[in-house]
């Protein structure tokens, strides 16, 4: 049974002063698969949100991928699509689900319009029917009274429901795969459980894969089936959720948690991560946590590969288990 | 750590625009201040039978005009007064601007209205219009004056722009931290304010003197602004219309001569606003 | 480390209220915007009292007042017995050494165009404290307390981190002495492992100074970790405080239990019966009759006096809450 969407070595480069390459993603490989929640975790600059964004082709110049990155939708390579297929994808197989819903939708358009324009984009029905269609959406994301919201403007809407008029628009041409880049970040706590609730609850009923991209360890606990962890343009960690956090194979995942403030058990002082991300312009040649880890030892010069921790748990680390 | 002139001079050579810029400007100030030392004088008639009218060749480098006056010593008188009128009114309405400003983005309410509102109410008032009303009904206007009143109708965008940049900056939190620590309204204006609303004056000031430059010949060349015997660029374009088909280098010269000035401190003021934007900061 | 009973408290807030302007546009008036609504809270000597809620409670109002970078509407705040809404030029001068503030964005809250050093200097060259050769060390003395090179006084803003530049934002509230620091959401726009690096310092400096904090934050788990007691915010009204272990193990006001469950708990331990709220919060400008928090309520015992009667503040076992039905909260 093939994945639902394979990555295979995803490499995006970028030109740098002076004449370099850096590569702000660097040769990622992961799978999604139907009805389940992948999360992709780390911190800013790690490469997560490039990772969504190049998943669409939708990386920014001067930013291009790699010739050698594989993308396969179903088994078919998309990295051999030309543009026209490509638009087909974005939206009609693939949804992306942007993180600021203040800046993500057109503030001159009614949330109608912007979701009937997403209708319309794959499917050939007439602008009524594409705004009934987003009438529909709009009570399948949980905003009450749709047919008045369908004529108002995102500043008329609150964050939550612009995120969940997003989350429509996202959903309007049936997709497959949904992409959500930190999508309950720039939100309140409250209205975060209820995003969160419904994407759940949308990936359920429509047999969906989500791709959750999010720095929260917190959101991933609750709805990610398989989690990756990432640092510095590479995945140093992947398992299933629960895998993680019993028992985390990483170096960097562990002081992940150790840093980060919890709500429950001990309330102990927090043991920051030393030293601070490096920028792609200054990567070290061996492991690229090098630098920062209290584990670090003299093989740390030569850059680790994905090792296996346990069974369907591997971690980019010279002390994890034995080769994956 | 290299100071903010510096790391902005280098800024500017970075780019084309700009250093094309500096360089052309550099060099007409240059011919501006030594010119009249080196070359014959401006208002020196030769011989107006023999010498008149000569095409570029040597002994006139750009050959002579109707009164048998050297072009290239006239042009470079002209320059150089273009260029102090310029720098001088446009320094004048930068000042009255940033200040105008500045008291209008920090007292929020009926001062900031009224002084808006008149900004306004000039600003519908074309310049050229106000400019044109004056010096015809002002015979001969002194040099001190026409800069004066160059500045005086050239002030108002400066205005509104510092007031936008001091309104914007009063809502970050760095000068709320100043107000916290006990920072009085001049302190906060002059150490918080003013050092950074100085990028947008920068900019609008250079490009105001292109403007200047530009006002200057056009008010000349309409028989206002400066009066003969006074070399002016604008004033040569105006006494070469008689002569433009038989002799056209009495006019094409000094027209190039402020298009070349105007076009380099208009690059100079666009590089200026891309070095300065905080995109690269 | 609460202060021993029987002290009275370094602050003593009582019934802040801050409306925003019933502007009269054309003979129309629109309705005052009630961002804080009538707040009390008291912080005692080196404590650290947590001031939660989301979006639009008003949290940070209430800390922009009480540093006097805005005036109150109406209300008093005692800062050792002394209301300092009522205090003249000379005594605000003083009170501006007592209490400071640290902000949000570590981006826009240093001067570009200013040294660090000229930063952190400029509260002693405001107050006339110390000479410039003194200044100069003190500011290198308080580098180093905030765990920056003492070399950094002559850099600009724009070459540090946001971790760091919050690091100069407290060295310089700390330059003046205060007694009380005003902390306004100072990691949320932080990377997470640089979080845990300025919550650190934070607390240290608490430790070794005496600070009293006011955290205002609207993450619950990072005010659990530095906060002694919590004070939770809705709609411009204080809903519930108490000590921080009490109020989040056993929250006695439905808005703080749902506020408590909505925290996404970064462990496998399932969340016991989440709680989502339903709609969105009411806006500061209409809030509901009675109860603010009625509209979303989920209280089974949720009435008609809820939609009347607007709930004050009163002791039940060892916390404070506004809820008329308090007792019995699931």
């Amino acid at each position: 049974m093939t994945s639902l969407l394979e990555v295979r070595d995803l490499r995006v480069s970028f030109p740098a002063r002076g004449g370099r390459t850096i590569h702000p993603v660097d040769g990622i490989s992961f799978a999604l698969e139907r009805g389940r929640t992948l999360a992709l975790v780390g911190e800013s600059g790690c490469g997560k949100s490039l990772t969504g964004l190049a998943l669409l082709r939708l990386v920014p110049p001067p930013g291009r991928i790699d010739a050698s990155s594989v993308i396969r939708l179903e088994g078919k390579d998309m990295m051999s699509f030309d543009e026209e297929a490509m638009r087909a994808v974005r939206g009609g197989r693939i949804g992306m689900v942007f993180q600021d819903p203040m800046t993500s939708l057109n503030p001159v358009l009614t949330a109608g319009d912007q979701i009937a324009e997403a209708v319309r984009a794959h499917r050939p029905v007439s602008r009524r029917d594409a705004l009934a269609r987003a009438e529909a959406l709009l009570g399948e994301v949980g905003i009450a009274d749709p047919s008045r919201r369908l004529g108002e403007y995102p500043h008329q809407l609150s964050g939550g429901m612009r995120q969940r008029v997003m989350i429509a628009i996202a959903l309007a041409a049936e997709p497959e795969i949904i992409i959500a880049d930190e999508p309950t970040t720039a939100l309140d706590v409250t209205v975060q459980a209820q995003i969160l609730e419904l994407l759940d609850r949308l990936r359920q009923e429509r047999g969906m894969a989500v791709l959750l991209i999010t720095h929260d360890l917190g959101v991933v606990a609750g709805r990610a089936d398989d989690m990756c962890v990432m640092y510095a343009g590479q995945i140093v960690e992947r398992a299933s959720t629960r895998q993680v956090f019993e028992a985390p194979a990483h170096p960097y995942t562990r002081g992940l948690f150790s840093s980060v403030p919890t709500i429950t058990g001990a309330r102990e002082r927090l043991t920051p991560i030393g030293g601070s991300v490096p920028p792609p312009t200054a990567w070290p040649t061996g492991c690229r946590f090098g630098p920062r880890c209290p584990e670090r030892f003299a093989r740390c010069d030569s850059m680790p590969t994905l090792r296996r921790a346990a069974p369907g748990h591997e971690a980019r680390c010279w002390l994890a288990g034995d080769e994956a | 750590m290299t100071s903010r002139p510096v790391a902005l001079g280098r800024e500017l050579w970075r780019r084309p625009g700009g250093r094309a810029g500096i360089v052309a400007l550099a060099l007409l100030m240059l011919i501006a201040l030594i010119g009249p030392f080196v070359l014959p004088s401006p208002t020196a008639q030769g011989d107006l039978l023999t010498e008149s009218l000569l095409p570029p060749g040597a002994g006139h480098l750009l050959g002579t005009d109707q009164l048998s006056r050297d072009i290239l010593s006239r042009i470079v008188n002209g320059l150089r007064l273009s260029l102090i009128i310029g720098l001088v009114s446009a320094f004048l309405a930068v000042l009255l601007g940033a200040a105008v400003g500045l008291i209008a983005g920090t007292r929020a309410g009926l001062v900031d209205t009224l002084l808006m509102r008149t900004v306004d109410a000039l600003l519908a008032i074309p310049r050229l219009f106000v400019l044109l009303l004056v010096l015809a009904v002002w015979d001969r206007v002194p040099l001190p004056a026409l800069v004066l009143l160059l500045a005086l109708t050239g002030w108002y965008g400066t205005s509104r722009l510092v007031r936008a940049e001091t309104v914007r900056l009063r809502g970050e939190d760095f000068v709320r931290a100043a107000e916290a620590l006990g920072a009085g309204r001049l302190r906060i204006a002059l150490r918080h304010l003013l050092p950074n609303v100085a990028a947008p004056i920068l900019v609008a000031g250079t490009l105001g003197v292109g403007d200047v430059i530009l006002l200057e010949a056009g008010l000349t060349y309409l028989g206002l602004g400066i009066r003969p015997p006074t070399p002016s660029l604008g004033g040569m374009v105006l006494d070469s219309r008689a002569v433009f088909a038989t002799a056209p280098w009495t006019s094409i010269f000094p027209g190039l001569v402020i298009v070349l000035t105007v076009l380099s401190v208009n690059l100079v003021g666009d590089a200026l606003r891309e070095a300065l934007d905080p995109r690269s900061a | 480390m609460t202060a021993p009973a029987g002290t009275a408290p370094l602050l003593d807030v009582r019934d802040l209220v801050k409306h925003y302007g019933a502007r009269a546009l054309l003979g129309r008036s629109a309705p005052p915007v009630r961002a804080v609504d009538g707040v009390s809270l008291t912080l005692g000597r080196g404590e650290t009292l947590g001031l939660v809620g989301e979006s639009g409670c008003g949290k940070t109002t209430v800390g922009r007042t009480l540093i006097r970078l805005q005036e109150p509407t109406s209300g008093r705040a005692l800062l050792d017995g002394t209301d300092i809404f009522t205090l003249g030029p000379d005594a605000l001068r003083a009170f501006r050494r007592r209490v400071q503030m640290i902000f949000q964005d570590p981006y826009g809250s240093l001067n570009p165009r200013m040294t660090v050093g000229d930063a952190i200097a400029e509260g002693m060259d405001i107050h006339h404290i110390g000479t410039k050769p003194q200044r100069r060390r003190r500011v290198a003395t308080l580098l180093e307390e905030v765990g920056l090179d003492a070399s950094y006084a002559s850099r600009y803003p724009h070459e540090f981190s946001g971790g760091q530049r919050q690091r100069i934002g407290i060295a310089r509230a700390l330059a003046v002495e205060p007694e009380l620091i005003i902390c306004d959401e100072p990691v949320s726009s932080l990377d997470v492992s640089v979080q845990a690096q300025v919550l650190n310092l934070l607390s240290d400096l608490q430790r070794a100074r005496r600070l009293s904090y006011l955290f205002i934050a609207h993450d619950l788990a990072v005010v659990r970790q530095v906060a002694d007691r919590i004070a939770v915010m809705y709609l411009g009204r204080i809903v519930e405080t108490g000590a921080a272990d009490r109020v989040l193990s056993a929250p006695r006001h439905p808005y703080t239990v749902a506020l408590r469950s909505a925290v996404p708990e970064a462990s496998m331990t399932p969340a016991a019966g989440r709680i989502v709220l339903s709609g969105d919060p009411p806006s500061p400008a209409a809030p509901p009759p009675g109860c603010a928090f009625h509209t979303r309520c989920f209280h089974p015992k949720r009435d008609e006096r809820c939609r009347t009667e607007r709930p004050e503040l009163r002791p039940l076992g060892s916390v404070q809450v506004a809820c008329h039905y308090a007792e019995s909260t699931p």
